[in-house]
């Protein structure tokens, strides 16, 4: 499920952070722990750990003490962080289609043709 | 400081196998010694269990010199299978918990169970990858501070190796440090926290998994293809 050519707790911290925008866990969710984690992802506890501390520098989480890790239970910093996804996926793609020689409207009426 | 190598040099005969290794493992690691065939890895394995002795220098494990004392600490898993074949399962387990203040003969059932090893069973009927999981079982069921399994995956098809990368992240706790060696890298980056590169009785890089996958933008097994080119 993971490349081995990024690290891993990043490629993990993403994976997690797509399934709170998307609904998975909702806004004030309790997440697995750490140790269901690594069974679940077959990743080091460590690297877990890791991808956890990212998303709570995000706020995406938090800690609450001796309960465990909840989704944060404010939406805008969920909703903001899905922009920002949405954004950095439809860049990527842009730049893609570029390389491939089409321009913005081409770009556009694809999309279009595509639905 | 869990493990302490210093200055450790190891020769057979003339040619020398171990050249002035030095290293530092921390508690709570799960650390890849990762090095080609010939490099160096079983003797060092060897000599941290004091089933060789050491020509110079000196390791520590927990603090204390090898021997006696720091057996208690670790759980090893030989490259061998060397459990008597003529025995049954629940004379093996016996043996273990007699020959071990730290064995805990209710995990090792539970392994065994979901392995369907019955204690009844005989090992002389068990394939050669059985018996490679019962060998493992035992070792995981050790309360063990440093966990050292030389090659645990040698040899065995792929979906037991995912079952035995399953079984030592499911055992490992936070306490403790597992040291493994393997040249199937690829099959086991993504658990290690550490890795070790040996060649030619040397480390060549001692670093954080995710650090050098960053740094280089490849995998650990890439890295280690590029490193020691034949």
């Amino acid at each position: 499920m993971f490349s081995n050519e990024k690290p891993i707790y990043m490629q993990l911290s993403t994976f997690l952070a797509m399934d709170i925008v998307s609904g998975k866990y909702k806004a004030g969710a309790k997440i697995p722990s750490v140790r269901e984690l690594s069974s679940i992802f077959k990743v080091n506890p460590n690297t877990v750990l890791k991808a956890l501390s990212e998303l709570e520098n995000l706020n995406l989480i938090y800690t609450e003490r001796t309960n465990g890790k909840f989704v944060t239970k404010d939406k805008k910093v969920i909703d903001n962080y899905l922009k920002k996804l949405a954004f950095e996926k439809t860049k990527i793609y842009l730049n893609d289609m570029n390389k491939l020689g089409f321009n913005k409207n081409e770009i556009k009426d694809l999309i279009e043709r595509c639905e | 400081m869990l493990l302490e190598c210093k200055n450790v040099c190891k020769s057979y005969g003339k040619k020398e196998v171990l050249k002035n290794i030095n290293l530092k493992l921390p508690k709570g690691k799960i650390v890849g010694l990762l090095g080609k065939n010939g490099s160096g890895k079983t003797t060092l394995i060897k000599v941290i269990n004091e089933l060789l002795s050491l020509d110079k220098g000196s390791i520590l494990v927990d603090g204390k010199m090898v021997g006696v004392e720091s057996k208690k600490l670790i759980s090893y898993l030989p490259e061998r299978n060397y459990l008597n074949v003529h025995k049954k399962v629940k004379d093996i387990i016996d043996y273990f918990s007699d020959f071990y203040e730290d064995f805990d003969k209710d995990k090792v059932y539970k392994l065994l169970d979901d392995l369907n090893i019955k204690a009844d069973d005989k090992l002389s009927v068990m394939s050669k990858g059985m018996r490679e999981k019962m060998q493992l079982a035992l070792v995981m069921s050790r309360r063990a501070k440093l966990y050292i399994l030389d090659e645990p995956m040698g040899g065995v098809d792929p979906a037991t190796r995912d079952y035995i990368l399953d079984t030592i992240l499911n055992n490992f706790d936070d306490g403790s440090t597992i040291l493994m060696s393997t040249h199937l890298i690829s099959d086991i980056e993504r658990v290690l926290d550490e890795v070790i590169f040996i060649d030619d009785g040397k480390i060549t890089r001692c670093e954080n998994a995710d650090k050098l996958r960053s740094e280089t933008g490849k995998s650990i097994d890439e890295v280690f293809r590029e490193d020691f080119k034949c």
